[in-house]
């Protein structure tokens, strides 16, 4: 494997213990790299390790084995731990409760405030932050007004106002309706491609994951497996067996394969799924 | 019901009021209050309603605000002239039994109303015209020395920013949980006093623990920007202070000595 940008080698940690608990190790042996400019979707269920394993990425978190790298830097080191911030930003699920300021544009300015930026270039980032997601008509607008996906939006345009490298989201559309879905994917996917920023997804509708270069599959605190959309999303036995589903399309196209029609063996979205089943139909006569 | 509360009284507007320089509103505000307990008698006072009245019509608010916020503190005014109606010296105007009212007790409530009344709308004027983020930013900024004496300047003026920024989704999260403990039969409209309130402890428990977890989410989230306290942090927004502030303070430094020199000159009108 070639340099990483992230790389996270032989990771594990337990959340420590409370009262009448024992600790609780999430994450067992993890090795994952990441390179610059990549698109990764993390999936896995609730308890699978993958929100903890984010938190690594920005040493929000520092793991109790092995050790974490962002861009050369190991998050152990007490003293880069700005520097990696700066570089990896994190997206965290609830919009409304990562909004610091009453407006949106102080809020967008609140991350190089922190970082000593002089206040013209803060002023030009904030403005490029804003244009960047699509919600700089409303930057004079309460953050409370605006809806769960422009809340998102907003928060995204916080983290790229410090100008990463990296943004890691952890589940950013869990509490967004259909339509915010839309808005924040098409935004992350429109920053990976524009500016080249490397993305982390953390999520788990597998529908969300298709886009993406690369997925992994978490189970257990452990890589199930991972690969492109299209090699990981044909083990359609193995995601099952962990609990795992697959996106709509895929499942339909496997369904109908078990049953013996002659169908390809994965079909990722819709686009492709008409694709195949068309040549199985017989076409409509003209009446 | 609780959606359309609006954060503080700010009246966006352009008028010279809005325009100044805000630690220079704040400053002149407080120097204000302080003068109208200065003024001794009715010349100083005069001086100072005579001010107030070129500070409200310059501030382009309505009228119609001003009577507003009076409104609110009608009862205390009438109180406390009551009050000072029947405990002044003097000449006795009216009698009867043990109670007196004198000329002196007269003049002691038509001063101390017109002063609470002073207080009230130099303190209006402000919130009128300040939006709540210059308020905060102003006062840190104005705090900033104490800082040699450990105050927490800094987190201080962090924490009203971010009280600021939750009131409103803190009353949303109210709202809903009243609604869904409503839609569970809870009755928070009957009953006495005693009950009403009892009728709320399902609501704020609820909203206690969502509290915490917002704080939670939001410590995180900020560590996440690279938060690490008032070290080394840079502003957005810078204030500059103008010609404009130059003038209201020289205006300002007129009518306070002014008053001053009242003071000095007249016999003060307290009995």
């Amino acid at each position: 494997m070639d340099k990483s940008y992230l790389s996270a080698e032989n990771v594990s940690y337990a959340y420590p213990a409370r009262e009448d608990e024992e600790s609780f190790e999430v994450l067992h042996g993890v090795d994952l790299g990441i390179k610059k400019g990549e698109f990764v979707a993390l999936l896995g269920h609730n308890g699978s390790g993958k929100s903890t394993l984010a938190k690594h990425f920005n040493a929000l978190l520092l793991p109790a084995g092995g050790k974490v790298y962002v861009d050369g830097l190991d998050t152990m080191d007490e003293s880069l731990k700005l520097e990696i911030r700066r570089r990896v930003g994190l997206v965290l699920q609830n919009p409304d409760n990562q909004l610091v300021a009453s407006v949106v544009e102080e809020d967008v300015a609140f991350g190089p405030e922190n970082l000593g930026v002089p206040p013209p270039e803060i002023r030009r980032r904030v403005d490029d932050a804003l244009r960047a997601v699509g919600m700089y008509d409303y930057r004079l607008n309460a953050p409370y007004k605006l809806s769960g996906g422009q809340k998102q939006r907003v928060a995204i345009a916080g983290i790229i106002a410090m100008q990463p490298d990296c943004i890691v989201l952890d589940e950013p559309t869990a509490m967004l309706d259909p339509r915010g879905r839309t808005e924040v994917l098409d935004t992350i996917h429109s920053l990976n491609r524009g500016k080249g920023i490397t993305i982390v997804l953390i999520t788990h509708y597998m529908d969300e994951a298709v886009g993406a270069d690369r997925v992994v599959v978490m189970d257990d605190g452990r890589i199930l497996t991972q690969g492109t959309p299209r090699e990981v999303f044909s083990q359609v036995r193995l995601l099952k067996a962990h609990q795992l589903d697959v996106p709509q399309a895929t499942e339909l196209v496997w369904r109908l394969r078990r049953e013996g029609f002659d169908l390809p063996e994965c079909a990722l979205d819709t686009a492709e799924c008409v694709a195949a089943l068309e040549k199985l139909l017989p076409r409509p006569q003209k009446i | 019901m609780l959606s359309d509360i609006t954060l503080g009284q700010y009246l966006p507007g352009r008028s010279l009021i809005h325009r100044m320089d805000p630690r220079v509103k704040l400053a002149l505000t407080f120097a204000f209050i302080v003068f109208l307990f200065v003024a001794s008698n009715f010349q100083g006072l005069a001086l100072m309603v005579a001010l107030m009245l070129v500070v409200l019509c310059l501030s382009g608010v309505p009228v119609s605000q001003y009577f507003k916020s009076l409104k609110a503190i009608l009862f205390i005014v009438l109180f406390t002239a009551a009050l000072n109606l029947f405990y002044g010296s003097g000449r006795r105007v009216w009698g009867w039994k043990f109670m007196q009212i004198t000329d002196g007790g007269i003049g002691n409530a038509i001063f101390i109303s017109v002063r609470i009344v002073c207080l009230i709308l130099f303190s209006s004027v402000l919130t009128f015209t300040t939006s709540p983020t210059q308020l905060t930013d102003a006062m840190e900024r104005i705090m900033k020395p104490l800082q040699v004496l450990h105050v927490k300047v800094h987190e201080i003026a962090m924490m009203m920013t971010i009280a600021l920024r939750f009131v409103p989704t803190l009353l949303e999260e109210t709202d809903r949980i009243m609604s869904a403990q409503k839609a569970r039969g809870a009755d928070m409209e009957s009953g006495g006093l005693r009950q009403r309130v009892k009728s709320l402890i399902p609501v704020l428990i609820p909203l206690f623990v969502s509290s915490f977890r917002r704080a939670y989410d939001l410590a995180m989230a900020m560590e996440c920007r690279c938060y690490h306290g008032g070290e080394g942090r840079t502003r957005m927004k810078q204030l500059h202070m103008t010609g404009l502030d130059a003038a209201a303070v020289a205006v300002a430094a007129v009518f306070c000595a002014g008053v001053v020199l009242c003071a000095a000159l007249f016999p003060a009108s307290l009995h």
